[in-house]
């Protein structure tokens, strides 16, 4: 694989990586306000830990206290950024040492926690948007009896995501991120009388353990070469290493990243885990979790600059992924599937402005931002239409709902018009970025971008179309109504962060913030001129909509899904194949393989009773032989082991 | 041939010779006390027994003195006993080890509030299973006190295993730590046939696999014309002719020793009698038989065959490889707790072996790294607490026909009894090696010391078994907790008296200390040093 990309790198030249300088890791004890960095974990933790343990006797304020022990990690998180906003620009990397977790003399490594300007961010994004989708659930799952235990679990995830962005070495950051997946696995299957919702969380379960195997991998490779784990101390040893072993090391550390961050070719999961309940989609599967991917290949800078074949890597898996998320959003019409489809194809854009290097890390965090807020307005919104429509998700048997929800439409339509790129909303600053930076490294990337964009237009619009416009398709007996202020405030407070977010990139502020952690880039002129370049963004983005409109708004939208479609069409429906490709490759021959040791097994026991000799092929016929409870060929085999022994020893001189 | 006085270091051999007396008193007891008053004695002598080696043991591993080897290679210990017990910082560490896991065992093999006022063990071993005399033995609540002094045996033969520094001492060792277990295995008071078919079978493949070893210490014989290990050492330095013998001699040593741990393709028993014997014997010999075992493989590979790894490491490579495979492959099948674990633990046969064979010499070592035996010795610590705990708490689960181990019977336990299903899934993680339980620690040692040896096939594949396995543990889980009990009752869990529920505290809390804060012992691990010659 590694040969098959070294080939595929001159042709799609990354000019960033060369000349630049990587910044090194070097915090400065924490003093003062920064030595409440931990209380930010703690607090979520404790108020987890409080609701597990206390049972029933904290069923009445459960929801209170989830709620508020997020909030105070969020004021903490702000006063913190406040307090760095002050310092000095090479002052504001800031490290506290709880404990030492594993000290032997040779390998130390501690319980570390990191704030730097990268952090801050992510603890602003995570405790805020946490906050307020905690909030949102207050009024969303009031009639849920375990409303209880599913904040806990959203306070567990807010641990362990903060965990998770706070670590000081890749360690930590493991734990934060199995963390995550344990929370994200119980949320998903939260409603676990459903049967697919328990599939789903299974489903996420197994494709993420192909991701931690990458990132473990990385971990361990990282142990072997510089002895530590530490962001400080592996990013000083970086540039010692030999290319092929950092290569190896960003490679396996996109494995991990894929697996969290549903990229292809670990995508499938991402659209089943809706089965949760929505603030669950808005926060973990839209805002925060997903985007882990994204975080650990800009933390890992220093790795990733050093390493081109494995950032060519990332840009591959980046492009395939905004494209394949978003032709799976043009076909979904479960509204919570197309904007699974959509965060795919965003997160695509983080990890390709990610890919791209020191010009791009800085906007790929702006994205991850602005989607952040963006996308958990509208899952949110989705779920506030839902809440309307009596946990309909069928776009089909929606239509016209402007009116009957004018609060749910007017943030939905922030939220539209900043994903899909139209200026001055958020979305359109972030990604519009990300295209600009694209066209410049690699042209055949940049249109990619481009095309994606154009796609997003066709899709947000054809949902905002089928949901709050055209005509009525309501299922008989349903009186959409809007939905409470605890739940609609939340929406109005995201809706305005989706309209204002790109603030953030007045006077260059967000790309100075991050330089000391991601580095500076020389500017490069793109090839056309910027505004240009717009243009063309906006015209491309004008011309999906203007598709969707033609093509969704202009007709009457059938209530049930039309079966003569065009291949295209069918293949997106069906998630562009991926699970049946999993499935193929995968599932099937391993299934294969434990059927015959199963049946193998199963025999050998029965066998002791009934002496059934019923022949199988292959593996399992031989694990029979040797376990069928007979001392006797136990101790055949102890005799054939004790011969492989001595035969390997004689092979191997 | 001259005859010379052998010399024996009584200090340092104190823990040794304090278990081999309780265990002769023991005897005694048995012989002069009458039936009914012993359990009491029996236990005390036991406990004190116990805890008097441990203290012994501490006191000895304080005041190693410095000691030069042969070929100049230098560590902290005593060859002592003329030779035949090698008393270093492993040894010491290993030992402390056992007699805490001992503990534990007796702890469990006391427990009588779970059978209703009377131990786990048979009444009456020599009434055949559905007789009269079973039946009178049964209404009569006699018990076997003799477990408390076999226990002590096989103590005994695990503390000298590890700690034999030549080949006889090792085989006889071997021999005291096996036949008081085939014993103990065949006691269950419930399940009777069953229990007895376990303790044949692990008798007679235990034999079978001990003529391997002797046949194997005769060929080194043959090769070095020593059974000391450093006196094989040096000649598996200085080499010879007849490397075949050598050869072989290693191979078929290695069949004994890898039985006992129950690696691949020596495992068969493991499952047979981890399901027949005494549940409380099952968590006893788990734990102790694989660190003892261990620390004797160990010693032989790295002391003896130091010189000649180049040939014994692939031949692990292959039994660390199929152990791992074929463990977690049939664990995932199994539908009874303790197959699941006896299978279980012969895929951590294998996560261990990945650390044995990433043996470098101290000058390959990069930075930051452990030896290989550090890493062994914090795995072989977080199993066997993990594992004592996990039997533990299968004692507790019950229903009308004694102990329930079909998995249907544990379905929806999560929900009766929150607080036992949570510690066994604690147990599970651990296993599993979720980070901040002890597992994972144990995990990450072992597999950078191995990848740092350059064994990155087995480290990949242990990775791909690590994941495996955690499917089949986070089922059980699932099963505890997300499922609803089946139909035809489920098994519930009884309580026991302090002597059960305490050792599963200790463990629990050893588990997660261990996890969260592994330092003082990984710090004890390291300062232990190497073995000595």
């Amino acid at each position: 694989m590694m040969h098959a990309l070294s080939a595929l790198t001159p042709a799609l030249t990354l000019k960033a990586s060369e000349t630049t300088h990587v910044p090194v890791v070097a915090p400065t004890a924490a003093d003062g306000a920064f030595t409440l960095l931990w209380l930010i974990i703690a607090l979520p933790l404790l108020g987890a830990a409080v609701l597990l343990l206390g049972g029933r006797y904290t069923d009445r304020f459960g929801h209170l206290l989830g709620t508020a022990s997020a909030a105070s990690s969020f004021v903490i998180s702000l006063v913190l950024f406040v307090n760095l906003l002050g310092r000095d620009e090479d002052e504001r990397q800031v490290s506290q040492h709880l404990y030492d977790w594993i000290d032997s003399g040779r390998l130390h490594i501690g319980m570390d926690l990191l704030y730097d300007p990268l952090s801050a961010l992510f603890l602003l994004l995570i405790t805020g948007v946490g906050s307020l989708i905690h909030v949102y659930s207050i009024g969303y799952m009031a009639h849920d009896p375990r409303r209880r235990r599913f904040f806990a679990y959203l306070n567990l995830f807010v641990a362990a995501m903060l965990m998770l962005v706070l670590a000081e070495n890749y360690v930590g950051l493991f734990l934060g991120w199995e963390g995550v997946g344990l929370a994200s696995y119980l949320l998903i299957g939260f409603w676990q009388h459903k049967p697919s919702a328990a599939a789903a969380a299974k489903k996420a379960f197994v494709i993420n353990r192909v991701g931690d195997m990458g990132l473990s991998l990385a971990i361990f490779l990282m142990i072997v070469t510089f002895g530590t784990t530490s962001f400080t101390g592996v990013s000083e040893l970086a540039g010692g290493a030999t290319e092929t072993t950092l290569n190896w090391i960003g490679v396996l550390l996109l494995v991990g990243a894929c697996g969290k961050s549903a990229q292809v070719p670990l995508q499938a999961w991402l659209l089943d885990a809706m089965e949760g309940p929505t603030p669950v989609s808005a926060l973990i599967h839209a805002a925060t979790m997903v985007t882990a991917g994204v975080y650990l290949i800009t933390r890992s800078n220093f790795v990733f600059e050093l390493a081109p074949t494995a950032q060519t890597a990332v840009v591959i898996v980046a492009t395939v992924t905004l494209l394949w998320g978003a032709i799976i959003g043009c076909a979904k019409d479960d509204i919570k599937k197309g904007l699974a489809g959509s965060t795919m194809s965003q997160i695509g854009y983080m990890m390709l402005g990610a890919g791209l290097g020191v010009a791009g890390y800085a906007f790929a965090i702006f994205h991850l931002l602005t989607h952040g807020f963006f996308k958990a307005n509208m899952f949110l919104g989705a779920g506030s239409v839902m809440h309307a429509m009596d946990d309909d998700v069928d776009m089909r048997h929606y239509g016209a709902l402007r009116t009957a929800l004018p609060i749910t439409f007017a943030t939905f339509a922030l939220g539209f018009l900043a994903i899909i790129g139209i200026p001055p909303f958020a979305g359109f600053w972030s990604k519009d970025k990300i295209i600009e930076v694209a066209l410049t490294e690699n042209p055949v990337v940049g249109i990619c971008a481009l095309l994606g964009a154009g796609i997003t237009g066709f899709y947000m619009t054809r949902m905002m179309l089928m949901t709050f416009f055209t005509k009525k398709r309501w299922e008989k007996g349903v009186h959409p109504h809007e939905s409470p202020l605890v739940m609609t405030i939340p929406l109005m407070v995201l809706a305005a962060l989706s309209a204002l977010g790109g603030l953030m990139l007045a006077g260059n502020w967000i790309v100075d913030w991050l330089s000391p952690v991601v580095g500076h880039a020389e500017h490069e002129e793109p090839p056309l001129p910027v505004l240009v370049l717009t243009l063309i963004t906006i015209a491309v983005v004008a011309a999906g909509v203007a598709l969707a409109w033609v093509l969704v708004g202009q007709r009457d939208v059938p209530r049930a899904a039309p079966a003569d479609v065009s291949l295209a069409t069918k293949a997106a429906r069906a998630d562009l194949y991926g699970d049946a490709i999993n499935e193929g490759l995968v599932v099937n021959p391993g299934r294969a393989t434990v059927r015959a040791l199963t049946d193998g097994d199963r025999t050998l026991v029965d066998g002791l009773f009934m002496g059934a000799t019923t022949v199988f092929a292959g593996t399992g016929e031989l694990l029979r032989r040797l376990q069928n409870g007979y001392v006797r060929s136990y101790a055949l085999g102890i005799v054939g082991g004790a011969l492989l022994l001595v035969l390997t020893l004689v092979v191997v001189n | 041939m001259e005859f010379v006085k052998p010399e024996l270091e009584y200090a340092e051999l104190l823990p040794l010779l304090i278990v081999l007396g309780g265990a002769c008193v023991g005897v005694a007891l048995e012989a002069f006390l009458p039936r009914g008053t012993r359990r009491l004695p029996q236990v005390g002598l036991a406990l004190v027994t116990v805890v008097a080696a441990l203290v012994s043991t501490v006191v000895v591993g304080m005041d190693l003195d410095e000691h030069q080897g042969a070929d100049g290679a230098e560590g902290r210990g005593l060859v002592g006993a003329m030779g035949s017990v090698v008393v270093d910082g492993p040894t010491v560490y290993l030992w402390g080890l056992l007699l805490v896991f001992a503990l534990g065992g007796i702890a469990l093999f006391a427990e009588q509030r779970l059978e209703g006022g009377v131990s786990a063990f048979t009444g009456q071993a020599a009434a055949l299973p559905g007789s009269e005399g079973e039946r009178e033995a049964s209404t009569r609540g006699l018990e076997h006190t003799e477990v408390y002094p076999l226990l002590l045996f096989a103590v005994s033969g695990m503390l000298l295993f590890p700690a034999s520094g030549d080949l006889l001492t090792m085989f006889v060792a071997l021999e005291i730590l096996s036949l008081p277990l085939y014993l103990l295995c065949g006691l269950a008071r419930r399940r009777r046939l069953l229990s007895q078919e376990a303790a044949m079978k692990y008798f007679l493949l235990g034999a079978f696999a001990s003529g391997f070893f002797l046949y194997g210490a005769a060929l080194v014989y043959g090769y070095a014309g020593s059974v000391s290990f450093a006196g094989i050492n040096e000649a598996v330095r200085a080499g010879s002719a007849n490397h075949g013998l050598l050869l072989a001699g290693i191979g078929l040593l290695a069949v004994g020793l890898l039985f006992k741990i129950g690696a691949a393709p020596f495992q068969a028993w493991t499952p047979d009698v981890y399901q027949g014997a005494p549940t409380a014997v099952t968590a006893f010999m788990a734990a102790g038989t694989k660190v003892a075992a261990f620390g004797a493989l160990l010693r032989l590979l790295y002391v003896a065959f130091g010189g000649e790894r180049w040939s014994w490491q692939p031949m692990l490579w292959v039994i660390a490889i199929a152990s791992m495979v074929l463990g977690a492959v049939l664990a995932i099948v199994q539908n009874d707790v303790k197959r699941m674990l006896a299978y279980s633990s012969v895929a951590h046969t294998g996560f261990i072996l990945v650390g044995v064979l990433g043996v470098q010499s101290a000058g390959e070592l990069a930075k930051g790294q452990y030896t290989s035996l550090e890493g062994v010795l914090f795995y072989l610590t977080t199993y066997g607490f993990a594992m004592i705990g996990a039997f533990a708490i299968v004692t507790l689960v019950r229903d009308a026909g004694g102990e329930a181990t079909a998995y249907e019977r544990w379905a929806g336990l999560g929900r009766t009894s929150p607080l036992v299903a949570g510690a066994f899934a604690f147990f599970l993680l651990s296993m599993a090696g979720i980070p901040l339980t002890a597992g994972f620690i144990g995990k990450w040692a072992v597999f950078t010391s191995a990848l740092s040896a350059g064994a990155w096939p087995v480290v990949l594949v242990a990775i791909a078994c690590s994941i495996l396995a955690i499917t089949f543990y986070v089922r059980h889980i699932r099963l505890m907790f997300f499922t609803e009990p089946s139909a035809d009752g489920a098994g519930v869990v009884t309580r026991s008296s302090l002597l059960t529920s305490g050792t599963i505290t200790v463990c629990l809390v050893a588990t997660l200390v261990l996890g969260v804060v592994p330092g003082p012992v990984l710090d004890l691990v390291t300062r232990t040093g190497d073995f000595i010659r």
